[in-house]
């Protein structure tokens, strides 16, 4: 029952990044921040967060059972 | 120095193809799938390798140069998104099947999952129309750049023969295990050398912060996300990187791995690797406006070349010659290994020896359509116009529209051959009018609207599909037993 409503979440998760793709409140923002255009940046640490939500769901919702790994 | 540089890299190469002959089987999986064994890093760089193409070096950075930093999320980070959850929801799963029911291509998968020899004759046309382009790009490419790097010293005509003989030499002769060694050699070398690139050519321009702000004072668009992508288009064009599950050389590559577990570190790796490789290549198409502010046309694409011949010894050229050649190669291997085991499993096995073929010519067959498709690749780029290269978009757009299919496959119990098939002629006549309304035009959107004619396919093609399905009669309960309800035995979770 556990996994399963984590499974959920973290689908619910992928469709927020989703969504947080379009990043329209920087638009026309020019800005550098860290050394980089804030809206490139903002990419960047999109793509870090993508890793970590992978690395999630493979831990905690992996569509196997563990009878099937060789 | 440039010549011997690629030459260097060219026969470091062959020698990892030949080497990975010594764990040849002699058998057609061992040839086509390296016997379903290949470990998580060697996936991942596989997978890495066969999808990032030398746009990712050269291509990122000339766009970048013309719309700036938006490029990035246009089509970097939102393939950093879509490419790792289409191999968690849809790559594993056909992993298992393909494990279980022995299949090698595409076409075997769809065709006995909805029952039609004509759904699989029709797809396996579509496919091989869609790759074509793509794989003319890739040899045009190769001669293309490798001339502009030693100015013109090397014909345009040579290098993509050098391209062809190699991939063909080690393609035919290590299959796909030959394949999956040397891209991974190939993608670290164009990560790597890609890296070095950009901290040579920042360094010149005296450090990142310090060139950025000029860029800001001269052409703050290019650092924004600006009125000349729109909102719409940006959401569009996420529906683009969905073409990896339809492309035949990525299924091949999901097919070759040694479990389930296997597919972990590329899904975490990608976008990992995906911003390693795009962020130089985005940064420095914009700082290249500090040396070469007013460059159009073609002109713009070669921005990283002529940046490395202003800043760099030759040497780095010359690495850069052998990065951009490792791009193209460990795409085009996949490519045309892909069209090789089609031909060979689709064609000669299914149609010519009804499915008996012994090992031994099935490592024939794949060796002679390898060389064959090769060479007709490299015909054709000796004439075609260099106009083929806007076809690259649209065929990722061709893929990309086909994705319902492989969802339907996977999830659908009650999906049709009929609405399958009706899926894939919407594809195919939609792809027509949209390429034929906007071929010429570079920023086509539909109606003007921001909208990319990708998510209009998609949209037609998904609806097509079930409602075609859903006015026809249900699959035979046997066929979808034998797909479904065996899965919990497969290990897949409900």
């Amino acid at each position: 029952m556990k996994s399963k409503s984590v499974r959920w979440a973290l689908y619910a998760g992928l469709i927020a990044v989703y969504l947080l793709h379009n990043d329209t409140w920087l638009r026309g923002d020019s800005t550098l921040v860290l050394g980089l255009p804030v809206s490139l940046l903002y990419h960047v640490v999109y793509c870090l967060v993508v890793a970590a939500l992978m690395a999630m769901l493979v831990r905690f919702a992996w569509p196997f059972s563990d009878r099937s790994e060789p | 120095m440039t010549l011997t540089i690629v030459l260097i890299y060219l026969l470091l190469v062959l020698a990892i193809g030949g080497l990975s002959h010594r764990l040849f089987r002699g058998t057609g999986e061992d040839y086509f799938l390296a016997t379903r064994t290949i470990g998580p890093f060697l996936l991942l760089m596989s997978l890495f390798g066969t999808h990032m193409t030398a746009f990712s070096l050269l291509g990122a950075s000339g766009e970048a140069y013309r719309t700036g930093i938006a490029v990035f999320a246009l089509m970097g980070s939102s393939s950093a998104l879509v490419v790792p959850v289409v191999f968690y929801f849809i790559g594993i799963r056909l992993w298992a099947i393909g494990k279980r029911r022995g299949y090698v291509t595409q076409v075997q998968y769809f065709r006995e999952r909805w029952g039609s020899d004509a759904l699989g004759l029709m797809l396996f046309v579509v496919l091989i129309l869609l790759l074509i382009p793509y794989l003319l790009i890739g040899v045009m490419g190769s001669g293309l750049t490798l001339s502009e790097i030693s100015g013109g010293r090397i014909p345009e005509w040579a290098g993509s023969l050098a391209v062809c003989l190699v991939v063909m030499a080690y393609v035919t002769y290590g299959g796909l295990r030959g394949t999956a060694w040397v891209n991974t050699f190939q993608t670290l070398v164009f990560m790597v050398l890609g890296g070095m690139t950009y901290l040579w050519i920042v360094r010149k321009l005296g450090g990142l912060d310090a060139a950025l702000a000029r860029v800001g004072e001269s052409r703050p668009d290019l650092l924004m996300m600006g009125d000349g992508i729109e909102p719409l288009k940006v959401l569009t064009y996420t529906c683009i990187p969905l073409s990896v599950g339809m492309f035949p050389h990525i299924f091949m590559h999901w097919l070759t791995a040694r479990s389930a577990r296997t597919f972990r570190l590329p899904m975490i790796g990608y976008p990992l690797c995906l911003t390693a490789v795009w962020l130089p290549s985005v940064l420095l198409g914009v700082l290249g406006h500090l040396d070469f502010p007013d460059l159009h046309g073609p002109a713009a694409s070669s921005i990283l070349v002529r940046l490395i011949h202003l800043h760099a010894p030759d040497i780095l050229a010359g690495f850069l010659a052998a990065g951009v050649f490792a791009a193209i190669m460990s795409s085009l291997d996949s490519q045309v290994l892909s069209l090789g085991t089609m031909f060979t499993h689709d064609v000669v096995r299914h149609y010519g020896f009804d499915g008996s073929m012994s090992e031994r010519a099935q490592v024939l067959s794949g060796r002679l359509f390898v060389s064959g498709i090769l060479l007709v690749t490299y015909l054709i780029s000796l004439v075609a116009h260099r106009s083929i290269f806007r076809l690259g978009v649209w065929s990722f757009t061709g893929f990309a529209a086909l994705f319902p299919l492989v969802v339907a496959a996977v999830y659908w119990k009650r999906s049709t051959k009929a609405g399958a098939l009706a899926s894939i002629v919407s594809v195919v006549v939609m792809w027509i009018g949209f390429f034929l309304r906007g071929w010429n035009d570079p920023a086509y959107t539909v109606g003007g609207l921001g909208i990319m004619p990708v998510a209009v396919m998609l949209l037609v093609s998904s609806v097509v599909l079930v409602v075609v399905s859903l006015m026809t009669r249900p699959p035979e309960p046997s066929v979808v037993a034998r797909f479904f309800d065996d899965a919990p035995a497969a290990g897949i979770a409900e």
